[in-house]
């Protein structure tokens, strides 16, 4: 009760402020619309029924991208905090990746693969698929090596110790790395969608923005994101506090 | 299961160190841990090794578990045709100096391990490990994680999981050494009576020689590093004893023989402190 109400006070103390700057600097509605305008906007988004059809191809992207992301992160993390050698050979090329600067690779990717959903997914997966990958990594190793020995000195095989010891200890970094990636997924989606898409929460920021000069919605736009993002990141966190063990 | 049938006609199996060595790291300038370590450790008997910190005492019994492999000599388990321990051989079960708990099981599922690991069903292996936690005096606290239990209750609940396949061998590295004095003498007990319940071959590391006394038929006193036997004292005490033997004048003769055996082997730059 008292964490909600004080989420609810940060909020409007923010939606104040904001009202106050747009008073104070008389900033005309289409370089920093004030915040009924926007909200009169996003209710009739939502009416037309705009929003949802936007929103829904961007959650499903986000969505996509973030469990073939997170599957393969948490796969690939594995293996090489296992192996030393899978990590020399690998991480070069997972670290080059991750430093080309995704808005450029996007549009490439976009041909590659056909410039469909598969393509935006992909583009998601790349991006969110860094930080899992190391936290898992580092998690795997962090096992505690007197475990390791309980478990060799009561013969258990390679596969029992990854799935019985090496994840159960990696489990809270893990889930560090997935509340980056849940967060890093939303810009994955858009980034995709700019370079190339006809529909999603993306390709009505550009809409609103360089076409219709309708800055409000863009507006509503980066609030939808930013909603999706903040939802996400609160699954994560509810599912960490089931899964994990705070001693 | 090998051990089944062996341990309850109530002996266990026998261990024999020749010659054994090791050496840590095995790079390039190791430091002897072992060296030229015989002992014979005859099935049934309860063996307390004591030495000087450092002395190898823990190395020992990781040698016997199969969990180091030393670089001289061997180690034999067994009568008939002994064989060399291999980790997870089924014969050692080994309740460590800290209880190594996974934090995120359980108590039951922490002492289930060794069968679920080794493909029991787990249902029926929780039903195992409750009886276990009971024999302990921790069936209440079954279903507790391990940051929730004391010290004490963690070592007991070690002590359960190693005893759960009913290994004809038990090592047990200073089980009770995060205990205060006069909790650890009642371990002590329980424990002389799960063993005289049903004898094992047990091999105890301790600092404490009031807790070897206590405990076994035969005391062996280890060199300082690199650790060899220094000198093994029988105790002919009758069983049970009680949880202090202050006053018996046997007991007294054998702790001061155990001293008089520790003061011996003490590293040098240690004598001038303890002569004080």
């Amino acid at each position: 009760m008292r964490r909600v109400a004080t989420t609810l006070a940060s909020l409007a103390a923010f939606v104040v402020a904001w009202k106050l700057l747009t008073v104070v600097t008389g900033t005309p509605n289409y370089i920093l619309p004030a915040p009924e305008v926007v909200a009169e906007r996003a209710v009739r988004a939502i009416g037309s029924g705009l929003l949802w059809e936007h929103t829904a191809v961007t959650l499903s992207e986000i969505l996509l991208g973030l469990a073939v992301g997170a599957a393969t992160a948490i796969a690939v993390g594995t293996a090489l905090g296992k192996s030393v050698v899978i990590e020399r050979v690998l991480s070069p090329y997972i670290v080059a990746a991750q430093s080309v600067p995704i808005l450029a690779l996007a549009p490439l990717l976009d041909i590659w693969f056909g410039g469909g959903l598969l393509a935006r997914v992909l583009i998601c997966a790349l991006i969110v698929f860094f930080p899992i990958a190391i936290a898992t990594m580092v998690g795997i190793r962090s096992a505690d090596p007197l475990l390791l020995e309980l478990f060799r000195s009561l013969g258990a095989t390679p596969a029992q110790r990854t799935a019985r010891l090496e994840i159960p200890s990696a489990l809270p970094v893990i889930f560090g790395g997935l509340r980056v990636g849940v967060t890093l997924a939303v810009i994955g989606a858009v980034v995709a969608e700019w370079a190339g898409a006809s529909s999603g929460l993306g390709v009505l920021i550009n809409i609103a923005n360089q076409g219709l000069f309708d800055t409000p919605l863009m507006f509503v736009a980066l609030a939808t994101l930013a909603v999706i993002g903040i939802g996400l990141h609160g699954l994560v966190v509810t599912v960490e506090r089931r899964l994990t063990v705070h001693p | 299961m090998i051990s089944e049938a062996t341990t309850k006609a109530g002996t266990g199996l026998p261990v024999r160190l020749e010659g054994v060595g090791v050496q840590f790291p095995p790079g390039d300038r190791p430091v002897e841990a072992l060296t030229g370590l015989t002992l014979d450790i005859p099935a049934g008997s309860l063996t307390v090794v004591i030495g000087p910190n450092g002395c190898g005492k823990s190395t020992l019994l990781r040698v016997v578990a199969g969990l180091l492999r030393p670089a001289a000599g061997r180690t034999l388990i067994g009568e008939g045709a002994p064989t060399e321990p291999r980790a997870g051989d089924g014969r050692v079960g080994l309740a460590f100096q800290q209880p190594r708990l996974m934090p995120w099981l359980t108590l039951v599922d922490n002492v289930a391990l060794p069968l679920t690991l080794a493909g029991e069903p787990v249902a029926g292996a929780r039903t195992r490990a409750h009886r276990a936690l009971e024999r302990v005096g921790l069936a209440e606290a079954a279903e507790l994680r391990p940051s929730q239990l004391s010290g004490g209750m963690a070592q007991r609940a070690g002590l359960a999981r190693a005893l759960i396949t009913d290994p004809p061998i038990l090592l047990l590295d200073e089980p009770f050494s995060a205990l205060d004095a006069l909790t650890r003498e009642a371990f002590d007990g329980e424990l002389q009576r799960l063993w005289m319940d049903r004898p094992r071959t047990v091999v105890m590391v301790t600092h404490s020689v009031g807790e070897a006394v206590r405990m076994a038929d035969r005391i062996v006193v280890m060199t300082a590093r690199p650790g060899r036997v220094a000198e093994i004292i029988p105790v002919h005490l009758p069983r049970p004893r009680p949880a202090t033997l202050a006053g018996d004048p046997a007991a007294a003769a054998i702790d001061a023989a155990v001293r008089a055996a520790l003061a011996e082997v003490h590293p040098p730059e240690l004598t001038p402190w303890l002569d004080r």
